[in-house]
């Protein structure tokens, strides 16, 4: 621990941050080809529905259209996890916002005329968008062929129902210990669906040219993955396809897996030659594509004397929407976390996924955690409270700490992470249990909460790196981690400045991948990249330097193992030699030479995962590794508005070797605030009626703007060494979201006595809350 | 079709336009400065901020021949010979700057807002780029960024 960092660990100016702040950075948009279609996608207006006909006759006559497609073209399925769902509906339609047909044309122009050509017919279905509802027995089917779906092997669905996937968690003998409780507490907490809203909205261009390859650029968070996904999807080779990734204008989530492309890609296949492209409209972008999941949420706790909780009920009923082809992985996400931060010793939980007709749950920054935190967090106060113990004292006796086991029972270690440091360094910075003084007819308090997650991902997921040399003695790093604007590029060349013992200005960071050329990434998701491609860049450096050493023990006539590189200096005892006279081969001054171009290669998988017990949940070691986080909220609530100023959050993760300081700090800052908007602003609202999302724009779906973020924020980290970490480094740039809406409904409960249990805390339900206590100024 | 004439970047230009193209479009497809960018179409998200005349506007919400005679900035602008221009420098140093996508239009907005007021206050930077949404950082480095590059009062 003693090692003295030059690249890690050192602040460190984003490595892309030139390109952005003077234009040169490229979006898929920005990339125009002459010749290119434009291309618009017709959508299902039914929230459930036969598809009776469709008739693309006179779409396909209007001049300047080239190519009108639907479900009989292209018969194919898309999925990740869980393959559920057509390219285009056949036999019915699910959700309003469904594609069903597309034109490719010469202009955008006569690509929306041709979009009002087409015609379809529909038999209504009754249409379902209660997930409670939807898990009865007699309800009816919106997928009925559920029993014929493929499903990876972690993931349960249960045939000729509505559940797409169901978790569950037996640990230890809850009845019985309950009958032992000193109090039992339950409470029911409900999350509404909401949007990522990347600033960039879903883009691709697919163009297939005259010998049948296909070329894909695309706003996505994992080529590879996408590349993957339409070989199967299209029945072909992945050397059919090649995906290059331009930067994206965030992610959040709603850019994993496959979305866009496998329909661009189907145009392509009609205009041989022409490149097509598809942008999303922002109101498309709203509706027609992935929601964070709704649920409902009911835990039950009993607690001994001391308030120690000996046992829990948790029952996470999830609104996966119409498809659940990546939602099934968040029901399974929240199974195995099913408790939070908590050690628990008898638990019966049950994660159980729902189809209805709204918008397509997805994966959201947080996987799950976000929504479970918000029901777990609060209960845990609400715990506290009746027990009238301090809300940070009953933490720190309840929470994770080494010999603890999890949901899971997979034993804590003192490497797994510090808890106890995170809720004390919290508690301290935001100055728990000071009153802090309200504005007249005003209420104000402190509010906190914790957060867990571990990388929701295959146990196979796997990455890789490769590190090339050059002639000045620097390097062209090379992987497909992808910049999603978390920092990605910046942190892998710092991992490999490190490792390699040159200076960051040395590292050239090929960041943007191109399937063909670059080294495989399974998906940029789960707060894995840092850990994971980050050891796989980790292992390319030293695989190259190793190389290095080898060639200069025979220069300097030593072993490889007394040699060490350091500012590009290639060092044995007080013998020196410039790295850049070995990274092409080393010249002995009569001119022959030994060695050559060197490269390194480096990859990573997480060792000794295993998927959860189907009855159980039992795993010991069911993920890579946990991050662990708190969070505290300074609260003021309008007493005559129910408005809420934040006046300021601290927050503490343990996230091992910080890699750039500032970076963390960025996705801490961002974190809150995003989570902030989740916590009192935003919420997806379907009509019952007719299944339209009533809020498809910026004047119906608020954001935070600049005027809404909190007064102040402070990021604090602990750096308990992830053992298998590169450089001891584990993820965070879920977590920061994660425990802010929870913190903010504690603190107006401790400020008024208003207890918000439904996402999000709008002014509306605190000032109802406050009349209802009399409150009200 | 109209012929107009205009600014842009500080070079006078004569182009043949549409008169139902958005300026967006025109600036992003005629002039091929693809810095400006859509990340709403409605005037609601500011990526599309850009300077005409000395003033922030919404580009997506304009038409291309209502620039006709006028002053246009793009984000292109800002490091015309290579070097970056100070909020450009602050943007980076501060982490200002995440997936990028709404910087273009953030740097817009500033830069009009010290053009014409060279020593703002934090409430009047939060003012100033009340329009432009930021999904990413969280805004507190941008408002860092402003202050810092505005230090001094001497941005132009």
């Amino acid at each position: 621990m003693n090692k003295k960092f030059t690249s890690v660990g050192v602040k460190t100016k984003r490595v892309d941050a030139k390109a952005k702040v003077t234009g040169a950075a490229q979006y898929v948009d920005d990339i125009q080809f002459p010749g290119t279609l434009y291309a618009k996608v017709f959508r299902s207006t039914e929230p459930h529905a036969e598809i009776v006909s469709i008739d693309l006759e006179k779409a396909k006559k209007l001049p300047g259209v080239k190519a009108v497609i639907c479900g009989k073209d292209f018969p194919y399925h898309t999925g990740l996890y869980h393959v559920d769902q057509y390219m285009f509906a056949m036999e019915k339609v699910r959700y309003v916002g469904e594609p069903v047909a597309a034109v490719a044309a010469t202009s955008l122009e006569i690509a929306e005329k041709a979009l009002k050509l087409i015609k379809v017919k529909y038999k209504k279905l009754k249409a379902n968008y209660d997930p409670i509802k939807g898990m009865k027995k007699d309800a009816p089917l919106i997928h009925p062929d559920l029993h014929k779906y493929f499903s990876v092997p972690s993931i349960n669905p249960k045939p000729h129902s509505n559940i797409p996937n169901h978790f569950k968690i037996r640990k230890g003998d809850p009845a019985k210990a309950f009958k032992k409780a000193h109090k039992i507490i339950e409470n029911r907490f409900k999350v509404p669906q909401i949007q990522h809203v990347p600033l960039e909205t879903h883009g691709a261009i697919a163009k297939t040219d005259l010998s049948g390859k296909i070329t894909v650029w695309s706003s996505c968070q994992s080529p590879f993955t996408v590349r993957y996904l339409l070989a199967h999807c299209f029945k072909k080779q992945l050397k059919d396809f090649r995906i290059i990734a331009p930067f994206v204008g965030g992610g959040f989530g709603c850019k994993a897996g496959v979305n866009i492309e496998p329909i661009t890609v189907a145009l392509s296949m009609k205009c041989l030659g022409k490149p097509v492209k598809l942008i999303l409209t922002r109101e498309e972008e709203m509706y027609t594509i992935v929601v964070r999941q709704a649920c409902h949420i009911r835990i039950k706790s009993g607690v001994d004397k001391n308030g120690k909780i000996i046992a829990q009920e948790n029952e996470y009923i999830w609104d996966c929407g119409a498809y659940a082809g990546y939602g099934v992985n968040i029901v399974r996400a929240a199974g195995y976390s099913i408790c939070g931060a908590y050690n628990i010793p008898n638990i019966k939980g049950d994660s159980i996924g729902v189809y209805t007709n709204r918008p397509v749950g997805s994966a959201f920054r947080g996987f799950g955690m976000s929504e479970i935190h918000w029901a777990i967090e609060q209960q845990m106060d609400m715990i506290a409270i009746e027990m009238g113990i301090d809300a940070v004292e009953f933490r720190k006796l309840n929470t994770l700490k080494p010999g603890s086991t999890t949901a899971t029972c997979q034993v804590v270690t003192k490497h797994t992470g510090n808890m106890i440091a995170c809720i004390e360094e919290t508690a301290k910075n935001i100055g728990w249990g000071k009153k802090k003084k309200a504005g007249k007819n005003n209420y104000r308090a402190v509010g906190i909460a914790l957060a867990q997650k571990a990388p929701a991902m295959p146990n196979n997921a796997t990455s890789a790196a490769v590190v090339k040399l050059n002639e000045f003695g620097g390097a062209e790093v090379l992987f497909s981690g992808m910049e999603i604007g978390q920092g990605v590029m910046t942190a892998m060349g710092q991992i490999a400045a490190e490792t390699l013992g040159i200076s960051m200005d040395k590292v050239n960071v090929v960041g943007l991948p191109d399937t063909d050329y670059s080294p495989y990434e399974w998906q940029t998701v789960a707060s894995r990249i840092t850990f994971s491609c980050g050891n796989a860049v980790k292992n390319a450096a030293q695989d190259a330097i190793d190389q290095v050493k080898k060639i200069a023990a025979k220069v300097f006539e030593c072993k490889a193992k007394d040699i060490v590189v350091q500012d590009g200096i290639i060092k044995y005892g007080k013998k020196t030699l410039p790295l850049e006279q070995v990274c092409m081969g080393y010249q002995y001054e009569d001119g022959h030479t030994i060695g050559g171009a060197i490269i390194g290669r480096g990859h990573f998988t997480a060792k000794d995962c295993i998927n959860c017990d189907p009855k159980t949940g039992y795993s010991p070691k069911p993920v890579a590794n946990w991050t662990y986080g708190a969070q505290a909220v300074d609260v003021e609530v309008n007493g005559e508005t129910g408005e809420l100023t934040i006046h300021n959050v601290s927050c503490t993760y343990d996230i091992g070797k910080v890699i750039n300081p500032q970076g963390a700090d960025g996705q801490a800052y961002g974190g809150i605030v995003q989570g902030m908007g989740a916590g009192i602003m935003e919420a997806l609202v379907v009509d019952e009626k007719t299944g339209n999302v009533m809020n498809p724009s910026f004047v119906d779906y608020k954001v935070p703007t600049i005027k809404d973020m909190p007064l102040s924020m402070t990021s604090s980290f602990i750096e308990t060494q992830q053992l298998d970490g590169p450089y001891g480094a584990r993820g965070v740039g879920e977590h920061t979201m994660i425990p802010t809406p929870a913190a903010i409904a504690n603190a107006v409960y401790y400020a008024t006595g208003v207890r918000i249990q439904e996402l999000p805390v709008t002014a509306e339900k605190v000032l109802k809350g406050l009349e209802e206590l009399g409150k009200n100024k | 079709m109209k012929t107009i004439t205009f600014t842009i970047n500080g070079e006078k230009e004569t182009r043949d336009v549409s008169e139902s193209k958005t300026l967006l479009n025109f600036i992003r497809e005629d002039l091929h400065l693809t810095g400006t960018k859509e990340g709403c179409g409605e005037g609601e998200c500011g990526a599309c901020t850009i300077i005409l005349n000395g003033k922030a506007v919404h580009s997506c919400m304009m038409l291309a021949v209502e620039i006709d005679g006028c002053d246009v900035e793009t984000v292109e602008v800002m490091s015309k010979d290579g070097n970056l221009d100070i909020l450009q420098e602050k943007f980076i140093e501060h982490n200002a700057v995440q997936c990028g996508f709404c910087t273009p239009g953030m740097l817009m907005s500033a830069r009009a807002l010290l053009l014409s007021n060279p020593n703002p206050t934090v409430d009047e930077i939060k003012t100033a780029l009340e329009g432009n949404i930021c999904r990413c950082t969280g805004y507190k480095q941008i408002i860092e960024a402003v202050s810092d590059a505005a230090k001094g009062g001497k941005y132009e």
